[in-house]
């Protein structure tokens, strides 16, 4: 019995190490196949597998983490006694011995980078253990700018080596290269977001202000009222910083949309409301759901006569937030609403789901896009699954009225 | 116990929490009315609910049941419970609400930017969440054991049935109010029948004195015993037998024990005349349970040292709460870190005012069911004193409504625990499975504890927490105050910290649960594990954090600046406020 309950008490951390242990052994058994090949093939695969061991670091640009982690796994090409890394300013990473020539060897650095050309020097030591000699510095260079340089420092003179330093140093750039590119694609996608997330439509405006202008003489009251929520809305909307909010702004930002759409439609819509609390502080992108209800009414309202219900609902689901927008209206057929999300049919289209779509798998990853449940005629049901936390997602507050852009 | 009252109360509470769980959301909250819809929880009813969730099997009986058996000494288990919200709202509440952390693992992943940290945080919310839901389980098995006359294990699998249907079906979505009706029935459960029982202590004509040395029986008294146990009677002691006693048969015989040790087989009855003092009950190695001392602090108890054990129990309850994986959660219900600190200052009013009664359980259960001493089954003491103070129907409907609170307080936690413990491991032990395993993950979560409970037999359940308080003090504690108040914590120093201070308390649990030492200082050390795996734990950190400084995640900065910056006033939102001119 006592066995049995030191088993138990013992179970996580069994289950820890089994966890661990069953994780390596599967990448072992990827990585060691059972025939070795020729010594060229295995030289080739050696020099390829350390090159794209050394790439995902690089990836994430030049940085002092990424110089270290790559560094450490170039090294072992080069054969060579020290292997550092640089950018314009300083050192980001150093691997092996002969720290203590890190003067003569900055002092060549500067060289290679105000010149651009590769560099070979012997290096003076009074210690007679040093293992450097010599040494090479190639520079990094991304179309036609040098952004740090490749220093391999060795016992002796070798040709050899100088070549492969250089051979690295462009391999080394050509990853720096696609690091950019990376970051111009991320920045691509940030202004595409940028540009599409603030859509109000036109009409949405031209509407509301028509509505409004029919209650200045009836209900002057109800039309500074409106007036107010309009400009609340707007500046809601328009707001420039911050990529996320939390759910309890962006049902605030919904109320206001309804409002003034019943300023136009009054009692032909009729709008439920399932909030659970606890999640109301949740983070969610910005303008996430104002374009999903807005999609309701419009399939609701504009495109059929009978009264419109749409239905929203947030569910605590643990570690999840569950929201559902659903409406009873005309529906889509469920072939044009794939090619829409897919980017493929008109623009004027259901622009605001795509977009919160692509935001949304963005963020949180393709398991948390939009799912569509529809039919010609049969209504619309979206449910969008926003787990409580993700790294780098935090909402920004809106700021206080006075220091509002 | 009248069964039919205890049946009843309950599967009224029982239904009651399932009913509230499922359709308190749609009574409540389905409107067409944002302003009502979007009302944030507002602190007083989240503290409800942290107190509910809280409030475990072992406050519920354990404490009453220590307090009865040991004395004094175990005043600090309450202290301990309660006092752990202090430390919680002074270092971890506001800043943790502020990280946007919603479990353990979270906080490690937004403050050190390290999935290995995640991973290893993830496995030891498991391991504590475990260690947690073992005592809640067999509280279940005991209540419903002498609720009903069934067999202990039945009611902890019973309970583990209903969590993990509740759970799975998602029927806890409306779980703040769920949890804030069982911190109300809880409290009603020991504050109604506490009033009577004082009053019946009051009307009693010989109020005994509760510190006699030993204790007496008060009136003929009959003991069934369930497991073979030793006696030490230090006067002779009349008593009829029936059964077994130093190995010989008795069949309604009349019996004088001699002054020593006897030997009771399991189911012997024995019956007592009045005023008979109370046989101490004898523990395999030597040691005497039922404290001869029971009034005078630090005086022995079963424990050979008693200061070291106090200062353990002092460590591992003021820094264990805030690494309980389901109170944790609860705080992200919170609008913000205001919000938060506020909840844990209510929540410290309520728990504390719940702990002011189970001492007072422990006192009327030592002067009024000192049978249970000799049984061994003093957690019992809070369900039976109604029956035996107050007795008739009065006594029998009071009895219910305190089952009625046990049962909440066994299903609340763990439930909770459940939930959280799901949780991780959908989220982070086992991603393979996806998130739409959470039933699956939900299973597991239940299962092993059962497993354990049911094989471990019977653990005294406020100790058994005890031991998951000491795990998470010792490794969550680490995390949480050095991840909030210094900038050079790392992730390698976390992850080592995590893995020496929780691994070497975990494994202090294991080796006590199993029973290797029995005695000595040994024993004493892995049985109170806080005392030197809290500092082993925030050491190992500090030291394996300054030898790796160059890796201090790049977000350090912003991470600090979110965690300590207070947020914009909650409420200066709203239309009313907002509304007006806006310069551009």
């Amino acid at each position: 019995m006592n066995g049995f309950a030191l088993l138990a008490a013992g179970a996580p951390l069994l289950f820890a190490g089994g966890l661990a242990a069953g994780r390596l052994v599967a990448r072992r058994a990827a990585e060691g196949g059972t025939d070795p090949g020729t010594p060229v093939e295995r030289a080739t695969f050696h020099t390829l597998h350390t090159a794209s061991l050394a790439a995902p670091p690089l990836r994430a640009g030049l940085t002092e983490d990424a110089a270290r982690k790559a560094v450490r796994r170039l090294r072992p090409l080069f054969g060579a006694a020290a292997l550092g890394l640089t950018d314009r300013d300083r050192p980001l990473a150093w691997d092996g011995p002969g720290r203590h020539h890190e003067d003569t060897v900055s002092d060549r650095v500067r060289q290679v980078l105000d010149t651009g050309r590769a560099q070979s020097f012997a290096v003076g030591c009074p210690d007679p253990d040093c293992p450097v000699r010599w040494g090479a510095a190639v520079p990094l260079t991304v179309d036609r700018r040098v952004l740090g340089a490749l220093v391999v420092l060795g016992a002796r003179e070798s040709a050899a080596l100088l070549r492969a330093a250089g051979e690295v140093a462009r391999w080394v750039s050509v990853q720096l290269e696609l690091a950019e590119l990376d970051r111009a694609r991320t920045g691509l996608i940030e202004a595409e977001i940028r540009a599409l997330r603030a859509q109000i439509s036109p009409h949405f405006i031209y509407n509301s202000l028509a509505a409004i202008a029919s209650f200045v003489r009836t209900d002057p009251e109800r039309a500074r009222e409106l007036l107010l929520e309009f400009a609340d809305f707007t500046r809601y909307s328009f707001r420039r910083h911050g990529e996320f909010t939390t759910l309890a702004e962006e049902l605030r930002s919904v109320e206001q949309f309804l409002e003034l759409v019943r300023a136009r439609f009054g009692q032909r819509l009729r709008v439920t409301l399932q909030i659970a609390p606890e999640v109301l502080p949740v983070t969610v992108p910005f303008l996430c759901l104002q374009p999903l209800v807005e999609n309701a009414v419009k399939h609701g309202l504009e495109e059929s006569v009978e009264r419109s219900r749409i239905g929203i609902t947030a569910l605590d689901e643990g570690a999840l937030a569950r929201i559902v927008i659903e409406d009873n209206g005309v529906g889509m057929e469920p072939d044009r609403l794939r090619r829409i999300l897919r980017g493929e049919g008109s623009p004027s289209s259901g622009i605001g789901l795509r977009n919160v779509d692509e935001r949304l798998r963005q963020v949180y990853g393709d398991d948390h896009g939009l799912v569509i449940e529809t039919g010609v005629g049969a209504g619309m049901k979206i449910t969008i699954r926003v787990p409580k936390y993700r790294p780098g997602v935090h909402s920004t507050p809106p700021r206080t009225a006075s220091g509002s852009a | 116990m009248n069964q039919t009252y205890g049946i009843v109360a309950v599967s009224a509470a029982v239904v009651t929490t399932l009913v509230i769980g499922s359709a308190g959301l749609r009574i409540s909250r389905t409107t067409s009315d944002f302003y009502v819809a979007s009302r944030t929880v507002p602190p007083y009813l989240n503290a409800m609910a942290i107190s509910g969730e809280y409030l475990s099997a072992a406050s519920f009986l354990g404490i009453a049941g220590l307090v009865a058996a040991e004395g004094v000494d175990m005043l600090w288990f309450p202290v301990g419970y309660a006092a752990g919200y202090l430390v919680l709202l002074v270092f971890v509440a506001a800043p943790l609400r502020r990280s946007g952390a919603y479990t353990l693992p979270d906080f490690a992943d937004a403050r050190l930017e390290s999935r290995a940290a995640r991973r290893v945080a993830s496995v030891l919310v498991v391991g504590v969440g475990w260690l947690y839901l073992l005592p809640q389980l067999q509280g279940a098995g005991l209540t419903l054991g002498l609720v009903t006359g069934a067999p202990r294990w039945l009611g902890g699998v019973l309970v583990a049935v209903v969590v993990t249907l509740a759970v799975a079906a998602g029927g806890m979505r409306s779980i703040t109010f769920v949890q804030a009706f069982q911190y109300c029935l809880k409290l009603t459960a020991l504050l109604v029948p506490a009033i009577f029982l004082v009053l019946a202590w009051h009307g009693d004509p010989r109020p005994a004195d509760a510190l006699d040395e030993p204790p007496t029986f008060r009136r003929h008294t009959q003991v069934t015993v369930e497991t073979t146990v030793r006696i030490r009677i230090e006067t002779p002691l009349r008593a009829v037998v029936t059964g077994a006693v130093d190995g010989q048969g008795y069949d309604g015989g009349r019996l004088l024990l001699d002054p020593g040790v006897h030997q009771v087989r399991a189911g012997t009855t024995l019956r007592f005349p009045p005023d008979s003092p109370v046989p101490g009950l004898e523990s395999d190695d030597g040691r005497r349970t039922g404290a001869s001392s029971w009034a005078a602090p630090l005086s022995g108890g079963k424990d050979d040292h008693p200061l070291y054990t106090t200062y353990g129990l002092i460590f591992a309850t003021f820094l264990g709460t805030m690494g309980l994986p389901h109170v944790l959660v609860r705080f992200y219900t919170n609008p913000d870190g205001r919000a938060a600190r506020r909840t844990t200052v209510i929540v410290l009013a309520l728990v504390g005012g719940f702990y002011l009664l189970p001492p007072l359980y422990g006192l009327l259960g030592r002067i009024y069911a000192p049978d249970l001493l000799l049984t061994g089954t003093t957690d019992a003491a809070v369900l039976v004193l109604p029956e035996r103070l107050v007795g008739g129907a009065g006594g029998d409907l009071l009895g219910a409504l305190i089952a009625a609170g046990a049962c909440a307080a066994f299903l609340s936690t763990a439930s909770g625990l459940t939930l959280s413990v799901a949780g991780v491991l959908s989220q982070d032990v086992l991603p393979s499975l996806g998130v739409r395993h959470f039933r699956l993950a939900t299973l597991l979560a239940v299962a092993v504890p059962v497993t354990v409970s049911v094989a471990a037999g019977n653990l005294p359940v406020a100790n058994a927490v005890g031991l998951a308080f000491a795990v998470a003090a010792s490794s969550f504690c680490p995390l949480l105050v050095l991840g909030i108040w210094w900038r050079g914590l790392t992730a390698p120093g976390a992850i080592a910290g995590l893995l020496t201070g929780g691994g070497s308390a975990l494994v202090a649990v294991a080796l006590t649960i199993a029973g290797p030492l029995t005695d000595g200082w040994a024993h004493t050390l892995l049985a109170w594990p806080a005392v030197w795996s809290v500092p082993l734990g925030f050491l190992t950190m500090i030291l394996v954090s300054l030898a790796t400084r160059h890796r201090i995640p790049a977000g350090t900065e912003a991470a600090m600046a979110r965690l300590h910056l207070p947020e914009r006033p909650a409420g200066q939102g709203a239309p009313t406020t907002r509304r007006g001119v806006t310069t551009s």
